[in-house]
């Protein structure tokens, strides 16, 4: 990792770069933005923007299958369109890394995502994925870099969730 | 028009030769069975779930070995399911991938009710929207989009899916058949390793 990197998002691209992730298959979040921008310039990976999560999941078996590594980066909500695509990882034993931005979490003001955000965890879990949550941003790089040892070595899904505590609530104009 | 072509004849004439390096993907259902009936090979990944990821699986395939080329054969039902991957592809625009779609107008799998592609008049049981996927396809910027309806076509068909600069699609109106089911193995682990290592020499 770089020693510039004090961003948590810049230190996430960093681990990535590290671990010879290829592909980046993402739905746009604010959360992910920066990573997103980082991952489309870089010269060392593809950034493959989806219509739909689960399209991830189908993709990254076939990254895996040509012998590349890839990641999801994707919104909570996201987590919902890929329930039975999710299964795959389980039945095929292939590394899935998934890094997820919370909405209907800590402080969220829309309502309308309450539903799906506290679900996520839990329809990981039941999909067979390995589940981390970060709150502090000093915990982000070591997170990540933990959670990609175990999907690559383990050929597993692991997700990191990026909880609303550590990317803050989006306002909507109020405080 | 009722379609004439026979969709075995077709998958046949698609990956000829077994012992060469053709890397292909098979949609759940029917297809799963054509391309093993055609010569199960390690670098056949037939896919028994996943509905609507063929086509991803493809590009994630295509985009990790640019000198090889991917072939993805599905059904109807499958694209369907997964129609904004065609725009995915397209913006990624993969120069050694084709995506093959056998087109029945059935969801074979389920009892061959109707799919969106079968045409939008006729008994409420046998109709669909007249859904044509290579419009769709060229629409989502995959300018190399044809339907296959003819015998004659077969052999153009079969070259462009393995040797022109990709993405291409092609919808391929079939018959509805019944057909005996060749089963490849059935343990995605085992799928898995073996394409890997026939690929990369490493599971």
């Amino acid at each position: 990792m770089s020693a510039a990197a004090t961003d948590w998002r810049e230190q996430i691209f960093e681990t990535l770069k590290a671990h010879d992730i290829r592909q980046v298959y993402y739905v746009p979040d604010a959360g992910h933005s920066r990573l997103i921008e980082l991952c489309q310039t870089s010269n060392a990976m593809r950034a493959i923007v989806l219509t739909t999560e689960e399209e991830a999941m189908a993709g990254t078996l076939g990254a895996w299958l040509g012998g590349e590594k890839s990641v999801t980066l994707m919104q909570s909500s996201g987590v919902g369109n890929c329930i039975n695509m999710l299964g795959l990882s389980k039945t095929l034993r292939y590394p899935m890394l998934m890094l997820i931005t919370m909405r209907g979490d800590f402080g969220e003001m829309n309502p309308w995502q309450n539903a799906m955000g506290q679900a996520t965890p839990k329809v990981l879990e039941a999909a067979g994925c390995i589940v981390f949550s970060v709150e502090r941003a000093e915990e982000v790089q070591p997170t990540v870099h933990a959670a990609t040892n175990m999907a690559f070595e383990g050929n597993q899904a692991v997700a990191v969730l990026l909880r609303q505590k550590l990317i803050g609530a989006k306002s909507f104009g109020k405080d | 028009m009722p379609a004439t072509l026979h969709r075995r004849a077709v998958v046949k004439a698609l990956m000829q030769d077994p012992g060469d390096d053709l890397l292909v993907v098979a949609g759940l259902g029917q297809c799963t069975w054509d391309i093993t009936a055609a010569g199960d090979r390690p670098q056949n990944m037939p896919l028994w779930g996943g509905m609507g990821g063929a086509a991803m699986v493809g590009l994630g395939l295509a985009l990790a070995q640019p000198r090889k080329r991917v072939l993805v054969i599905t059904g109807d039902g499958d694209m369907l399911m997964g129609l904004g991957s065609l725009a995915t592809i397209a913006a990624q625009r993969p120069t050694n991938l084709a995506v093959i779609v056998l087109d029945n107008e059935k969801f074979g799998e389920t009892g061959n009710q109707a799919t969106h592609t079968a045409p939008a008049t006729g008994a409420p049981t046998e109709r669909g929207a007249g859904t044509d996927l290579a419009a769709v396809a060229r629409g989502c910027g995959i300018a190399d989009s044809a339907v296959i309806a003819h015998d004659s076509d077969v052999p153009q068909l079969a070259k462009d899916a393995r040797t022109k600069p990709g993405p291409i699609f092609r919808t391929v109106k079939v018959m509805t058949e019944v057909l005996p089911q060749t089963m490849p193995p059935k343990d995605g682990a085992y799928l898995k390793d073996r394409f890997r290592h026939a690929v990369l020499g490493t599971a």
